[in-house]
C-alpha cells in the first residue's frame, strides 16, 4: 500500500463538518414532522369510507415505496419546475423526504392501529366513552408501543437518506463533505470521517429511542 | 462553436426531442440496473450467509465481528458506503471502475442486511431442532446445512424479497458515482431533451414495474409466515 493517509488536512474544516451534521439533523427533524403528519393523514384516508380516497392513499404509498428516493428527488427538483412548481434545493429536499417518510410511516401506523384488538374499541364504547376518548385513553398507548420500534427505525433511515439530497445540491453533511473533498482532494479521508459522523448520529438516536421506549412503554401487558 | 455550419434541415439547437432513441437509452439503463441488482444480490446472498452464520456462531469474537459489520452498514448512508468503495479502491492500489465500485459497494451493503435478516431467521428456528440434530450426532456444519438454514431461509423469505426491492432501488445511487443505469440514463435523457418530468416519470414507472410485483410477493409471504427479524 503506497497511499499515505492524511487526516490532518481536515482539521481546519471541523466546524464545517459539525455545521453539516446540524443541517442534516434539521433536515431530518423538519421532514419527520411533516412526514408523520402526511403519514397520519394517509392512514385516515386509507381507512375512510370513500373508495376514491382509499385508492389515492394506496396509490401514493405504493408509488413512493416502489421507486428510488433519488428519482423522487429528481422528479420534484428538476421535473416540477416545468409545470410551474419551482422549489429551491432545501424546500425540494424537505418535500421529497417528507413524502417519502409519509408513505413508509403510513404503513407502520396502520399496522399499529390494526394490532389493537377490536375488543378494546368495543370496551371503550361500552364504558360510554366517545370515539375520540376511546382513542385517546385506550388505543393510542398500546398502538404507539407497537409502532415505536419501527417508527424510530424509520427515522434513523430517514436521517441516512438525507445524504442523497446532496445530489440536488441541498446543503447538508454529504454536500459539505463534497465541498471539502473538492478543496482538499483527500476524498477517502473526507468520506471516512463523514461516514463515521453519520454512524455516530444514527447510533446516538438508536440508543436514545431505546431509552425512551424503556421509560414510556415498559408497563406490564398481562 | 461558431465555426460549425448548421445543416439547413436541422433546427439550430442542441435540444433533442423525446423520441424512441431516448426511450431506448432508458431501456438500456434498465438492463444495467437489473444486472447490477442481480450481481449485488448474489454476492450479498453469499456474504449474508457468512455474516448470518458468524452472527450466530458459538464463537464470541466471530459474533462481535459480524455484529460490528452489520451495525456499520445499517448505521451509515448507502451513498457514503459507495463513496468509500469508489475512493477506497485506489487507496488499496486498485484501478477505479464504476462498475466494480458499485458492485462491491452494493454487495457489502447487501451482505450486512441479508446477514441480519437471516440471523433473525436462524434464531427463529426452535432450539429443539438444533438439539435434536445434535443428539443425532450431526456436527455443527451438518446441523446448519441440513437442519437450521433450510428452515431459517424459508422463514426469512418475505423480508429477503423485501430487501431485494430496497436493493434494486438502492442501485440508483450508483448513478451518483457515475455508473450509467436507469436513473443516470434518465438524467442524461432529461438533460438533452429538457423534459425532466417525462424522463424521471418514465424512470420511476420502470422501477415501479420491477419493484411492485416483488413487494406484493413479499407481503403475501409475510402474511403466510411472519417472523420478527
Amino acid at each position: 500500500m503506497t497511499y499515505h493517509f492524511d487526516f490532518g488536512v481536515l482539521l481546519p474544516y471541523w466546524s464545517q463538518l459539525l455545521n453539516g451534521c446540524a443541517l442534516t439533523l434539521w433536515l431530518g427533524a423538519i421532514s419527520t414532522l411533516i412526514g408523520l403528519s402526511i403519514g397520519l393523514l394517509t392512514v385516515i384516508a386509507k381507512r375512510s369510507r370513500f373508495a376514491a380516497l382509499r385508492a389515492v392513499a394506496t396509490g401514493y404509498i405504493e408509488a413512493i415505496r416502489n421507486t428510488p428516493f433519488l428519482v423522487q428527488v429528481f422528479f420534484i427538483f428538476f421535473g416540477l419546475p416545468t409545470v410551474g412548481i419551482a422549489l429551491q434545493p432545501w424546500p425540494a429536499a424537505i418535500a421529497a423526504l417528507s413524502l417519502n417518510l409519509g408513505a413508509f410511516s403510513a404503513e407502520i401506523i396502520r399496522g399499529g392501529i390494526e394490532a389493537v384488538p377490536r375488543g378494546q374499541f368495543e370496551a371503550g364504547a361500552a364504558l360510554g366513552l366517545s370515539p375520540f376518548k376511546t382513542f385517546r385513553y385506550i388505543v393510542i398507548k398500546p398502538a404507539l408501543r407497537t409502532i415505536f420500534p419501527a417508527l424510530s427505525g424509520q427515522f434513523v433511515l430517514l436521517l441516512l437518506t438525507t445524504s442523497i439530497v446532496s445530489s440536488i445540491s441541498a446543503e447538508e453533511l454529504t454536500s459539505v463533505a463534497q465541498n471539502i473533498d473538492s478543496a482538499t482532494f483527500r476524498s477517502f479521508e473526507v468520506y471516512i470521517v463523514t461516514t463515521l459522523l453519520y454512524l455516530a448520529m444514527s447510533m446516538l438516536f438508536a440508543v436514545m429511542f431505546k431509552a425512551i421506549a424503556r421509560v414510556w412503554f415498559s408497563y406490564p401487558t398481562k | 462553436m461558431s465555426g460549425f455550419p448548421i445543416p439547413p434541415n436541422r433546427k439550430p439547437t442542441l435540444i433533442r426531442e423525446f423520441g424512441w432513441a431516448e426511450v431506448w437509452t432508458i431501456v438500456l439503463g434498465i438492463q444495467a440496473t437489473i444486472v447490477l441488482s442481480l450481481v449485488a444480490f448474489t454476492g450479498g446472498g453469499i456474504g449474508g450467509l457468512l455474516v448470518a452464520v458468524a452472527r450466530t456462531a458459538p464463537v464470541r469474537s466471530l459474533r462481535a465481528l459480524a455484529g460490528g459489520f452489520i451495525d456499520f452498514f445499517q448505521g451509515t448512508p448507502m451513498l457514503l458506503q459507495l463513496f468509500l468503495v469508489f475512493y477506497g479502491l485506489p487507496v488499496l492500489g486498485l484501478k477505479v471502475n464504476v462498475w466494480v465500485a458499485a458492485a462491491v459497494g452494493l454487495t457489502l451493503h447487501a451482505s450486512a442486511f441479508l446477514g441480519e435478516i437471516w440471523r433473525g431467521g436462524i434464531q427463529a428456528v426452535p432450539g429443539g431442532q438444533s438439539e435434536a440434530a445434535h443428539a443425532l450426532g450431526l456436527n455443527y456444519f451438518a446441523r446448519m446445512r441440513f437442519v437450521v438454514l433450510p428452515q431459517a431461509l424459508r422463514l426469512s423469505f418475505a423480508p429477503t424479497v423485501g430487501f431485494l426491492v430496497q436493493l434494486i432501488k438502492g442501485t440508483s445511487l450508483a448513478a451518483i458515482i457515475g455508473f450509467v443505469e436507469l436513473s443516470r440514463a434518465a438524467q442524461l435523457v432529461s438533460s438533452i431533451t429538457y423534459k425532466p418530468l417525462l424522463a424521471f416519470g418514465f424512470a420511476g414507472l420502470c422501477y415501479f414495474t420491477i419493484c411492485f410485483p416483488l413487494s406484493r410477493m413479499s407481503a403475501r409471504f409475510e402474511k403466510r409466515y411472519s417472523i420478527k427479524t
